[in-house]
């Protein structure tokens, strides 16, 4: 092959430092990356009940999962401002599995009259996604009026897209 | 009767592929070659068995028969016939079956090649690729499979089977729940398949490098023959991740492209690595060198493949990809363990066998290029791993679980990606072997001097902001370096031989087509990241309720508000369409028409945006809100996204840079082949 005329090194253990310097040097950098990069952005990520009592209330950037409830949702096109309520959906997979799955969690959340419930502030361009037990991720803060102000909406309609049972079977 | 065709073929496929494992295990411990020709055969005969399951599926989609639950959960009688065959892929059970025929098909073509002096190497490629697939065919059989039907049993509940439970009668619903319409976009119904091939595909290289690794053949073979391979796959995972950001930007309705949600991220992960990997084979093939990280590499690939997979699909993460919750997740987390540990053990017990005959000699050569490049890559996935692992970390060590969103991954990739610009601008500049920082220095200087133009006249225009400036210097520069390499060296061609250079070049390309489709990739990808400087430093956007004749401006553009038209379409939608006209400076640009459907059946509605798109940038209109009966407001929000279709051209020239990459490199007849295929 194309063996190069250095190939012969002199100093075989000072590369290998300098490499290995070099390597650690780089993994401390990225470390420090992910670690800057992480204390400003990191969230909490909260089911509606506990924030209802009150953890998170101060935090500046809080994930809050819930379902949301169709008859609340009112929007304001010449403002784009957008209201509705989440009501509690668990946190935990396991949970939700034991619940006969997402699906009917969500189906059966937005029924409970003793689900904690959450009212949500937006404002921008109404997802077509945010309808009536659709599931809501939302990432933002608590106003100090009791409605959290979301800066960013995820929605997820895993009964539309995964339906478990079909509605209309005729025998 | 079809449905059982199917599952039939399910079941014989099962049968092939044990039979595949087993005998391919034997045969390779003992080396008989009859065990190993009937290994061969059953891995053959997989392929066109499971054809027929999913022929069998595609039927039952197509002939709406919905007593099947995949049938009725992901189509419906109103879709056309295009749209039913592609809910093939658009839920759960039919992609992993979908899956398990494209490794099959994969095997297929690997194990049909002819088979030389690597012959030694078959058995255990057939039984890292059959043992793959056993695992799939497994999960689609026993948990996820895609031929169940409904059942009534006499006391009214509804069950799903494939065989009728005990005092029940099959149920038939006269129309099924239809694909969600979010998903009825031309990038969706190619996206899926283009990512899976990506990702079955890397399959092929990771057997090899396993067969490598216990048949202890641990020279370059393996790397040699999957090259190809890996490139392939690359190229089916680049274009399903192209394509799935096109279709968020097409389809959400934000004008967005890449939104680091986990499921992205586990697509994008295996794409890091084998990217990764893609570069230092080439180290191995030219240096002999990274021998043990490039094992480590495609096997960390195949990992995060399956993990990629597993992601997408047990619905872990919360993710904007709404897939059902399902049991098949801890299935997943003991196969990936099994095949990581397995792996890697037989990468420390050939560990020595592995040993780099060469070492770097400079930091200035192109191999140590090559292993920066690599870092880079490697702290891109430790970035990506940490943000998808985090969640589930911080809960069980806090019992609190913390997200990180965009933001941690904008702030944490972006000076990484830079890095990567740059080392591509200095790439051409460098030598294999030896290399000085004087030499290197020498080029680099006056080509980094050149690029400023670029971002000087940015400047002029009356940009301030510096990471722009920046990022807009090193795309120039690695556009710049790249052309000027292949300039020099076509010239320096024409001038020896004294050939025209078209001449020259055409030979050139011809004969070194992995190195210029490379740079073909590289100038791609730095178009690619001109769109992203576009649209992430310069969006503008503006909203508001216009009555009809009335104008928004943004950026020097009106958008004047004409009408909107309301019609029921005999598909099951009801649109609305806006008309709206852009102009700039009184001369008339384009009338978009943003809307919006409802389909009536499943009671969502899909916003279509009006868009003008240009190379300098996109005008992407979003119909917020209307009044149904009189046409007389209407509410817009409108962004600007500026050279937003560079990412898009962009990932063209990189498709097209791979493909003159796989394209067979012409040699001189009288050149006998390299040393080390006659050994």
């Amino acid at each position: 092959m194309n063996k190069s005329p250095r190939a012969v090194e002199p100093h075989p253990r000072f590369k290998i430092n300098k490499f290995a310097i070099g390597g650690v040097l780089l993994l401390a950098a990225v470390v420090l990356l992910v670690v800057t990069s992480l204390k400003g952005n990191a969230q909490y990520y909260l089911t509606v009940e506990e924030l209802a009592s009150g953890k998170g209330v101060n935090n500046a950037n809080v994930r809050v999962s819930g379902v949301v409830l169709g008859d609340t949702i009112q929007y304001d096109p010449q403002t784009l401002d957008l209201t509705f309520t989440i009501a509690h959906i668990p946190g935990d997979n396991r949970e939700i599995e034991a619940g006969g799955g997402l699906a009917n969690v969500l189906h059966n959340a937005s029924l409970d009259p003793q689900a904690a419930r959450l009212k949500v502030r937006y404002n921008g361009v109404m997802p077509d996604l945010l309808k009536n037990e659709a599931q809501a991720i939302l990432t933002g803060a608590m106003g100090d009026d009791g409605v959290f102000n979301a800066e960013e909406l995820l929605l997820k309609c895993p009964s539309r897209y995964e339906a478990e049972v079909p509605a209309q079977a005729v025998p | 009767m079809i449905g059982g065709i199917g599952y039939g073929g399910l079941v014989i496929a099962l049968v092939t592929t044990l039979t595949a494992v087993i005998t391919s295990l034997c045969g390779g411990r003992s080396r008989s070659a009859a065990l190993i020709e009937t290994a061969r055969r059953a891995a053959l005969i997989t392929f066109p068995v499971l054809s027929l399951s999913i022929l069998a599926l595609l039927y039952l989609l197509a002939s709406g028969r919905f007593e099947y639950s995949y049938v009725y959960q992901t189509t419906d009688l109103s879709m056309p016939l295009y749209l039913k065959l592609a809910a093939l892929w658009g839920g759960q059970e039919g992609s992993l079956l979908f899956w398990c025929w494209l490794l099959a098909g994969f095997t297929f073509s690997v194990v049909a090649r002819r088979w030389k002096t690597e012959v030694d190497l078959l058995p255990w490629v057939i039984a890292a690729t059959s043992f793959t697939l056993l695992f799939f065919i497994i999960l689609v059989l026993f948990f996820e499979n895609p031929f169940s039907r409904y059942f009534i049993t006499l006391d009214g509940i509804i069950k799903r089977a494939f065989f009728p439970p005990a005092m029940s009668i099959l149920a038939k619903p006269t129309d099924g729940a239809g694909l969600n319409p979010l998903l009825r976009h031309f990038g969706m119904i190619i996206h899926p398949p283009a990512l899976y091939l990506g990702f079955t595909g890397f399959v092929i290289p990771f057997a090899f490098a396993f067969a490598a690794l216990v048949s202890g053949r641990t020279d370059d073979h393996w790397l040699k023959i999957t090259r190809k391979w890996s490139l392939l796959a690359w190229l089916f995972l680049s274009l399903g991740l192209v394509l799935g950001s096109r279709w968020a930007y097409d389809v959400l309705g934000w004008g967005g492209y890449w939104g680091w949600d986990p499921v992205e991220i586990s697509a994008l992960m295996p794409w890091l690595t084998g990217t990764a990997y893609l570069h230092s084979a080439i180290t191995q093939e030219k240096r002999r060198l990274f021998q043990h990280w490039n094992i480590a590499l495609i096997v960390l690939t195949f990992c995060l493949v399956i993990l990629g997979t597993f992601l997408t699909r047990s619905g872990m993460l919360s993710s904007v990809h709404a897939f059902s919750q399902s049991a098949i997740g801890p299935a997943f987390f003991v196969f990936i363990i099994l095949m990581f540990s397995i792996s890697f053990g037989l990468l420390l017990h050939r560990w020595s066998a592995l040993r780099s005959e060469n070492q770097i000699h400079s930091v200035f050569s192109r191999e140590s290029a090559f292993l920066f490049n690599n870092l880079l890559f490697t702290a891109l996935l430790l970035i990506c791993l940490t943000g998808v692992l985090f969640p589930i970390f911080s809960e069980l060590l806090t019992g609190q679980k913390v997200t990180v969103g965009p933001p941690f991954y904008e702030s944490a990739t972006a000076p990484l990606f830079g890095l990567l610009l740059l080392l591509m601008a200095i790439v051409p500049l460098t030598m294999w072997g030896v290399s000085t920082s004087r030499n290197l220095g020498r080029h680099l200087w006056k080509s980094a001097l050149a690029a400023l133009a670029v971002p000087l006249i940015v400047f002029l225009a009356g940009v301030r902001n510096w990471f722009a400036l920046l990022a807009v210097w090193l795309v120039t520069l690695a556009i710049f370096t790249t052309v000027l390499d292949t300039y020099r060296t076509v010239t320096l061609r024409a001038s020896n031989r004294q050939e025209p250079v078209r001449q020259a070049f055409g030979t050139l390309v011809r004969r070194f087509s992995r190195r210029y489709g490379g740079y073909l990739i590289h100038i791609g990808v730095a178009l690619m990241a001109l769109g992203i400087i576009g649209i992430e430093f310069f969006q503008t956007t503006t909203q508001g309720m216009l009555a009809a004749g009335e104008t928004l401006s943004l950026s020097g553009y009106t958008f004047t508000y004409e009408k909107l038209e309301v019609t029921d379409n005999a598909d099951g939608r009801n649109s609305a369409r806006a008309s709206v006209m852009i102009k700039r400076d009184n001369r008339e640009l384009k009338r978009v028409f943003p809307g919006s459907d409802t389909y009536y059946v499943s009671q969502q509605s899909v916003t279509l945006p009006g868009v003008r798109s240009t190379l300098v940038d996109d005008l992407y209109v979003i119909l917020v809100d209307w009044q149904p009966i009189s046409s007389e407001g209407a509410t817009f929000k409108i962004y600007r996204n500026p050279l937003i279709n560079w990412l898009w051209i962009g990932s063209g020239v990189l498709v097209f840079g791979t493909l003159v990459a796989l394209w067979p490199t012409t040699r001189r007849k009288n050149i006998p082949r390299t040393h080390q295929e006659e050994k």
